[in-house]
């Protein structure tokens, strides 16, 4: 059931009226069968996997809680009260032993069935290349959205290791926070700490809160259908056929990919925070306007937000505070010199953080060095800080100026398109081609001109440049004054209008649906 | 504190590190910056800062840090 | 919120979506194709419920119906009245719930179902379905047609809020468009689709060697349906192999539906074999070298089978009749003007420019 095929409307309306029909205390019950059914029809098999990651969620998280729960009973008891300063020490680090077997054990797990699924093939490729071994593959289906609940469970169980927050004892409510359906395509990846605040609270109809989440449903839509699914025919034939389009169409293909990557994900999560908001859950945003962005490292901060921030509370940071690092970096100091040293520990994660990321994305090189690149990026922007800031000084005039910024925001907007242009051809060696070719084959008179073979019509141009348009304006809007609903709130019946014309706009102009081939319908008698 | 205000002064940014108590929150302290100041408290101090401990509240302000350096060296 | 507000949203919320229900319909009429010219088979279907008189015979199939008789010679020479419900590619279950539905506009003695058709026993071709079955106004047998026709990648819904399906033609809109979204012209005469045109046959293809010649099992459940349905009404089925050389009509099908017209007492005439006798002429009778029947193959054809539907089932002259003999008037009228228009362009041009795409002549 994808978010645009018809069955899943009909699935929110039924949930929607439901959901504000039934007694309050049910809500979140209502959620987690909405949730089995959402995933029944991705196929049953993802239930097992699914039922598997919240059994060990659960059962370790309550594990831990008990153990922490009976340490500090035992601390503040009469009898704990009595151990000497050693003996309280030797007591916590014991205790704190065996939560943490229960914890490697748990992270092991369920990272045990993400990393099977996901990358025994990759594995077995490269194994096969590297030894010109003739492994067979396997055929195990992903499971929906495995990658994101994954991480969100994961995310609870190094919480409660980490003791910030409690275990859940109901095993239900931990699936609902696995489960909770909006989240599972494409995230966000939420705490439980956060999400869980209003998840399995109860909720009144609130008549304001409910017309945002449905504009923004809309929006969602709006952007998904009508710019980027269009916007998708051509990046596919431009994609799909790197031998024939390269130079200029290398640009014009990063640049559609820009756009139809902006319109899809952030369509898809708005989708997403927009069902949530109308069932009364509060989800964490998950970018606020990317391609606004000075410098790379600012991007990662704006864009996908929710696996940035995991991969730096749960990766990064935990990595740069390792024993095995903090050591390493102690004997560069000593040994090579004090300034490398003191970068070593943050290099080394860093490095390692970006790899696993490009990792996360997807089980193939194109996606590793697309991680690595980030890296080297965003480490010789921090390398380059000194340099800026001198810079900075001298030309404060120009550095303040709007020109400057303007500078500033489309070179890291062509940093980020040229990045992701491995992610376009899912090749390395074609991607690197693909990049240098745009220096090398001066064919912009020509691209140009084939526009119209692309698969795209003069029409889809204009439909596509219009969207395109609206929601640069709308996050220029967003940029200055904050939350546009609200601007749209007080003018009376604008939200009205406003929504009708979306609707229709959205029905006539979406690429959805069997699409209409006119050559199809000539009669073909043979 | 002094020493902690020192290090901070070392980052070379544009803020007033005696006052601001919004360092994560406002993003004044990217994750770089707040790895190497986790570096240079565990080397000035001598204690593991651990993972658990590194999340904004701990490093809003100077101030914020103390207390965590100093409850980590009472452990 | 104060109660007058609430009321204003209430009242907001209500015309929002009225206006989007209404806008949704009018643009599903605007942008529905409406096979004014070009392909016209698509607007076949919803010309049936224009008719004001009662048929006594009603054809259900594909081009090799609507192509390859002529219901107003028969009406002519005989005063039978017929209407054809075809369609193009019309597969057995869309020719089952079209009779369904037949059956209750009207009260046929007899139904002439052409078996070409039973060769395919899945779903073949979106737009093939939406030709057939877009024109049928919603009721059960719509539903039922719709249901058993899908091919995977279809949703029942489109069919019936046509916008979704056809709101990609924005942009591709024409005049046509606008002019026909509320009615359209006729495009056949009784059902009949007729081409003036002349392309003789050549040499026809070798019959492709089949892996199975298995006639499926939907297809005769579909047929039992079908006899039952005529059985119940008290109409005479007959099965018919309309003589168009190509597609090859296999010896093995053939012999399947024998069994099958045996088994029940059913009629089966293969036209096949009978081409001389029905006067039949491939250097004149086919505008497409032997695939369907032009207007002059029709009209033998009509004739021939006219003669047989009086002489052997018994159908009336009803050419006494005054209120069949006006409404016939006008089908003759207007296809006699329809054979002057097509001759007229076919001296103009050399082919027939409104009938086709242009590319086929």
């Amino acid at each position: 059931m994808l978010f645009t095929s018809y069955g899943f409307i009909a699935f929110l309306i039924v949930l929607f009226a439901l959901y504000y029909l039934i007694p309050k205390r049910f809500q979140w019950i209502l959620l987690l069968i909405a949730d089995a059914i959402f995933y029944y029809c991705a196929g049953w098999q993802g239930l097992v996997f699914m039922a598997a990651t919240v059994i060990v969620a659960w059962a370790s998280t309550n594990l831990m809680g008990k153990s922490l729960a009976q340490q500090k009973a035992y601390l503040s008891s009469p009898s704990g009260k009595e151990l000497s300063r050693e003996e309280r020490k030797a007591f916590k680090k014991e205790k704190e032993k065996y939560r943490k077997r229960i914890f490697i054990l748990a992270l092991v797990l369920d990272l045990g069935i993400l990393a099977a699924l996901k990358y025994t093939n990759f594995l077995i490729n490269n194994v096969n290349s590297l030894f010109s071994a003739k492994l067979a593959g396997v055929d195990w289906v992903l499971p929906l959205g495995i990658s994101f609940y994954t991480f969100q469970t994961v995310s609870y169980i190094i919480d409660v290791y980490w003791e910030k927050v409690e275990a859940e004892k109901n095993i239900f409510r931990v699936a609902l926070f696995t489960s909770f359906f909006p989240l599972l395509i494409q995230g966000p990846i939420s705490r439980y700490g956060e999400l869980t605040e209003t998840l399995f609270a109860e909720h009144k109809a609130d008549f304001k809160q409910i017309s945002f989440g449905l504009q923004r449903i809309l929006w969602g839509y709006f952007k998904k259908l009508v710019i980027a699914d269009r916007l998708l025919v051509a990046v596919t034939t431009l994609c799909g056929d790197p031998a024939t389009y390269t130079g200029a169409y290398v640009f014009l293909g990063a640049m559609f990919y820009a756009a139809e990557l902006y319109a899809d994900f952030t369509g898809g999560i708005d989708i997403t925070i927009g069902i949530a908001q109308v069932l009364g859950v509060k989800v964490q945003e998950n970018f606020i306007r990317p391609y606004f962005s000075r410098n790379i490292a600012e991007y990662w901060r704006r864009w996908h937000i929710s696996m940035g921030t995991w991969f730096k509370d749960y990766i990064f940071y935990p990595l740069s505070v390792a024993p095995w690092l903090l050591k390493l970096s102690k004997k560069a100091r000593k040994s090579i010199s004090d300034g490398f040293g003191r970068k070593l520990s943050v290099y080394v994660s860093t490095i390692i953080t970006w790899f696993l990321t490009g990792l996360w994305h997807g089980a193939a090189w194109n996606f590793v060095v697309w991680g690595l690149l980030n890296a080297v990026f965003i480490l010789a922007g921090e390398e380059y800080k000194p340099v800026a800031t001198r810079f900075r000084t001298k030309h404060e005039r120009l550095v303040g100026s709007f020109g400057y910024r303007i500078f500033e925001t489309l070179r890291t907007f062509l940093l980020v398109s040229s990045f992701r242009i491995l992610d376009c051809y899912r090749d390395v060696a074609v991607s690197f081609k693909a990049f240098f070719s745009v220096f090398t084959d001066f064919n912009w008179g020509s691209a140009f001109g084939n526009l119209l073979n692309i698969g795209l019509t003069a029409g889809d141009y204009l439909v596509a440049g219009i969207g395109v348009v609206m929601m640069f304006t709308v996050s220029c809007v967003q940029e200055k004054h904050g939350e546009v609903r609200e601007l749209i709130w007080q003018r009376k019946l604008l939200p009205y209008v406003l929504f009708t014309l979306l609707t229709i706009g959205i029905l006539i102009f979406g690429a959805y649906g069997v699409g209409y081939d006119s050559a199809q319908f000539i009669y073909n008698q043979f | 504190m002094d020493e902690i205000l020192e290090i901070l002064e070392g980052l070379d940014l544009d803020v007033d590190f005696e006052t601001c108590d919004t360092l994560v929150d406002d993003g004044i302290l990217a994750s770089l910056d707040i790895v190497s100041i986790i570096a240079e408290l565990s080397e000035e101090f001598d204690i593991t800062i651990p993972a658990r401990d590194i999340v904004p509240e701990n490093f809003n302000s100077a101030e914020a840090m103390y207390a965590m350096v100093r409850r980590l060296m009472d452990e | 919120m104060t109660k007058t507000k609430s009321k204003v949203h209430i009242l907001a919320i209500v015309c929002v979506l009225i206006f989007v229900a209404a806008a949704v319909w009018l643009l599903g009429k605007l942008l529905q194709p409406k096979y004014m010219s070009g392909v016209l088979e698509g607007a076949m279907t919803a010309e049936y419920y224009e008719e004001t008189t009662n048929h006594d015979v009603i054809f259900i199939g594909d081009c090799e119906v609507y192509e390859n008789f002529s219901p107003v010679t028969m009406w002519e020479e005989y005063g039978i009245t017929s209407y054809i419900r075809g369609s193009a590619q019309q597969l057995i279950w869309q020719s089952y719930y079209l009779l369904e539905e037949a059956f209750e506009l009207d009260s046929p003695k007899v139904v002439v179902y052409n078996v070409q058709a039973m060769k395919y026993s899945e779903p073949q071709s979106e737009a093939y379905n939406r030709m057939t079955i877009d024109g049928m106004p919603l009721s059960s047998h719509k539903v039922g047609a719709i249901k058993a026709s899908m091919t995977e990648d279809e949703d029942f819904i489109s069919y019936l809020i046509p916008l979704l399906r056809y709101h990609d033609r924005w942009n591709e809109i024409s005049s046509e468009d606008f002019k026909y979204m509320f009615s359209r012209d006729s495009v056949t005469v009784s059902g009949y689709l007729m081409r003036s045109d002349v392309k003789p046959m050549g040499k026809l293809p070798s019959a492709p060697v089949l892996e199975d010649y298995t006639i499926g099992d939907t297809c005769w459940e579909y047929l039992d349906k079908i006899r039952e349905l005529c059985d119940e009404n008290g109409a005479t089925l007959i099965l018919i192999k309309s003589p168009s050389q190509w597609p090859y009509w296999y010896e093995e099908w053939d012999e399947q539906i024998c069994d099958y017209a045996e088994k029940y007492g059913i009629d089966y005439l293969n036209m096949l074999p009978l081409t001389e006798e029905i006067g039949i002429d491939w250097e004149t009778d086919t505008y497409d070298a032997g695939l369907h029947l032009n207007v002059y193959g029709a009209e033998k054809l009509g004739h021939w089978f006219g003669g047989i539907l009086c002489s052997e089932y018994g159908l009336e002259d009803h050419r006494g009749d005054s209120e069949l003999a006006a409404a016939w008037g006008e089908k003759c009228d207007a296809y006699h003007a329809l054979y002057d228009a097509q001759q007229a362009e076919l001296e103009e041009y050399g082919y027939l420019k409104s009938w086709t795409l242009g590319d086929k002549a």
